[in-house]
């Protein structure tokens, strides 16, 4: 799909900024903190219903306003015209619009606008705790089909119920403990129907990555070593049947038995134990853990493979989606900049930003990204006209 | 803070449910500059309703007399009866007209994060009303929330070695979805399409 126009009014550093773009690559161009990654910010948020930087709106807001508004002109694969609007604010729900029709639920917006974002922060995903890499996993499915995002709530929240119950069961005598028990077994069967779903997709995620992210990384990373992806299930190894999506019903008897398993001490510590809130996806460089042993270099560069091979498991299902790049150029050489270049040429519409113009060997639309009088200012330059740099 | 009677009116409305403080304190102000006929006649519609609606002694639905009206009607069929959460739910479902059974209202769903068990719900009454009338099929018209379906769950496992038929509404209402929010042709549908849940012991997995 293609971006055609955006408007921003209160986001960050914008007060009011409309500009338009044409699919291929449209780069922008300013020193740094003059707006630049907040106008991709601003569109990552429509997108997936969350800020790449902040867990809440309120910082998305510009200071002094009450209110944010991010507009989204889009064009589908299939030449339709849509658009999306966001009203953000802090302490208020979000207002969300598609076709100039309100949505009840935000989860109806989404895959309305998909895109794929690399920000330097995403080195977290190879790097980072366990739940980076859980969130790396959860947002792309969520774009990739928006049932897995109710999915993965409706498991949030049986998870919530079924430790609330743990924990009360904790100080009952052991009369009222075995009533209890009854209303358990419901919740485990909750926590199974829908964890169920969760692990199948995610097994599913990761087997369609495997191939994408080691092709990437071998043309992003200074030696070519081997890449491995392997999902961790807290229940247990899953049989590898070899297809695409293992089998639901294995799944379910895994995490039903792995529940059993540690039932006692469930109810000695008041918590769930089991299921995918506390699976992990092992990530390998060569033959080693990329946790703990890789390089900066090679941290990033996994990071960034993760993210493009994203861009095909996105598109295997629906619209193709937009190629987001934040600040990634000024960390590469000459050499990878023209592979990284190269392979953008495949994507449909890629809005890259950059301090420095000549870090990009891409051809393509220019924006330059000022700040005068204490807001960004957006000035595209006419097509063939030099920079000022 | 304000004075008296002005901060006890925004405390009882920020007790409301979905009315926080803010609100609370609009209202207020918004009910100090009203009509005196006008407050009046709110404060008279909320001491009348407490005063003379009550709940149903046999289905827990919202009634004006010891009875329901779907109770007291002698039309409908005494065969069938459908379990919901909550009275307005029965409006829902009575807006389709596809539905001629009776009712039973639980009153909530199990939600142990609000301190809601079985024992907080109309469930021991519905057990002793499958023993007293003619009841061949239970519906189980619970929300088709996480917590809807463990009520549902919890449900058939208490209704297990019965001789009733136990179904439940067929999916096609929106998940995580609340039954008062779905709309006539939805419900409807999963009325005609509800599926059997007797010698499931667990659910299959959508
Ligand atoms: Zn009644």
């Amino acid at each position: 799909m293609l971006l055609r126009r955006l408007g921003l009014t209160d986001v960050r550093s914008y007060d009011h900024a409309t500009l338009e773009f044409a699919p291929g690559v449209t780069v922008l161009i300013g020193p740094n903190a003059q707006g630049k990654t907040n106008l991709l910010e601003a569109i990552n948020r429509a997108a997936t219903g969350g800020s790449h930087r902040v867990a809440s709106d309120a910082p998305l807001v510009r200071l002094g306003a009450e209110v944010g508004a991010i507009r989204a002109e889009l064009e589908t694969d299939a030449s339709r015209r849509r658009t999306l609007e966001l009203e953000v604010g802090s302490g208020r729900r979000t207002r969300t619009r598609v076709d100039g029709q309100d949505v009840r639920r935000a989860a109806e917006a989404l895959g309305v606008l998909r895109v794929v974002l690399f920000a330097p922060e995403d080195v977290a995903i190879v790097r980072g705790d366990p739940g980076e890499r859980r969130r790396f996993l959860d947002d792309l499915l969520s774009q990739r089909r928006p049932a897995y995002a109710a999915a993965r709530a409706e498991y949030d929240r049986a998870l919530r119920q079924r430790n609330q119950l743990l924990k009360q069961a904790r100080g009952l005598s052991p009369r009222a403990r075995s009533a209890a028990s009854s209303t358990l077994e419901v919740w485990t069967e909750q926590l199974v129907t829908y964890g169920t779903q969760v692990v199948a997709a995610r097994v599913a995620a990761v087997r369609a990555l495997a191939a994408p992210t080691d092709r990437a990384y071998r043309d992003l990373a200074d030696r070519p070593e081997a890449i491995g992806l392997a999902y961790r299930c807290s229940a247990g190894p899953l049989p590898d049947d070899g297809g695409a999506v293992p089998a639901p019903a294995e799944v379910a008897a895994a995490l039903r038995g792995a529940l059993l398993e540690v039932e006692d001490d469930e109810r000695a510590r008041g918590m769930t134990l089991v299921g995918p809130h506390r699976d992990d996806l092992d990530l390998t460089i060569g033959a080693l853990p990329a946790r703990g042993y890789a390089s900066h270099g090679e941290v990033w560069s996994l990071a960034l493979a993760l993210k493009l091979a994203s861009y095909e498991v996105l598109a295997e299902v629906g619209d193709r989606p937009i190629v987001l790049l934040d600040d990634v150029f000024a960390e590469l050489d000459t050499t990878r900049r023209q592979r990284l270049a190269a392979a953008c040429a495949r994507f449909d519409q890629v809005l890259v930003t950059a301090a420095v113009e000549e870090d990009v060997p891409l051809t393509g639309a220019r924006v330059e990204v000022t700040v005068e009088d204490g807001v960004s200012r957006l000035r595209p330059r006419p097509a063939g006209e030099a920079g000022a740099a | 803070m304000y004075e008296g009677a002005v901060q006890d009116l925004i405390d009882e409305l920020g007790r409301l449910p979905g009315v926080g403080p803010k609100s609370a304190q609009r209202i207020a102000f918004f009910l100090l500059q009203a009509d005196l006929v006008d407050a009046t006649r709110l404060a008279e519609a909320i001491t009348r309703v407490k005063q003379t609606v009550r709940f149903c002694s046999r289905c827990f639905n919202i009634a004006e007399a010891e009875q329901c009206r779907v109770c007291r009607d002698p039309r409908r069929d005494d065969t069938v009866l459908c379990v919901v959460e909550e009275a307005r739910d029965v409006v829902a479902i009575e807006r389709t007209r596809e539905y001629r059974g009776r009712y039973h209202v639980l009153g909530g769903a199990i939600s142990p994060i609000d301190g809601i068990g079985p024992d907080e719900l109309h469930i021991t009454e519905l057990l002793h009303r499958l023993d007293r009338e003619p009841v061949e099929e239970v519906i189980i018209a619970t929300n088709p929330n996480v917590e809807g379906e463990a009520t549902a769950s919890f449900l058939s496992r208490q209704l297990d070695g019965r001789a009733v038929r136990v179904t439940r509404l067929a999916s096609g209402l929106p998940v995580g979805g609340d039954l008062d929010y779905a709309d006539e042709v939805t419900l409807s549908r999963a009325f005609v399409g509800r599926q059997d849940l007797r010698g499931r012991g667990t659910r299959e997995v959508r």
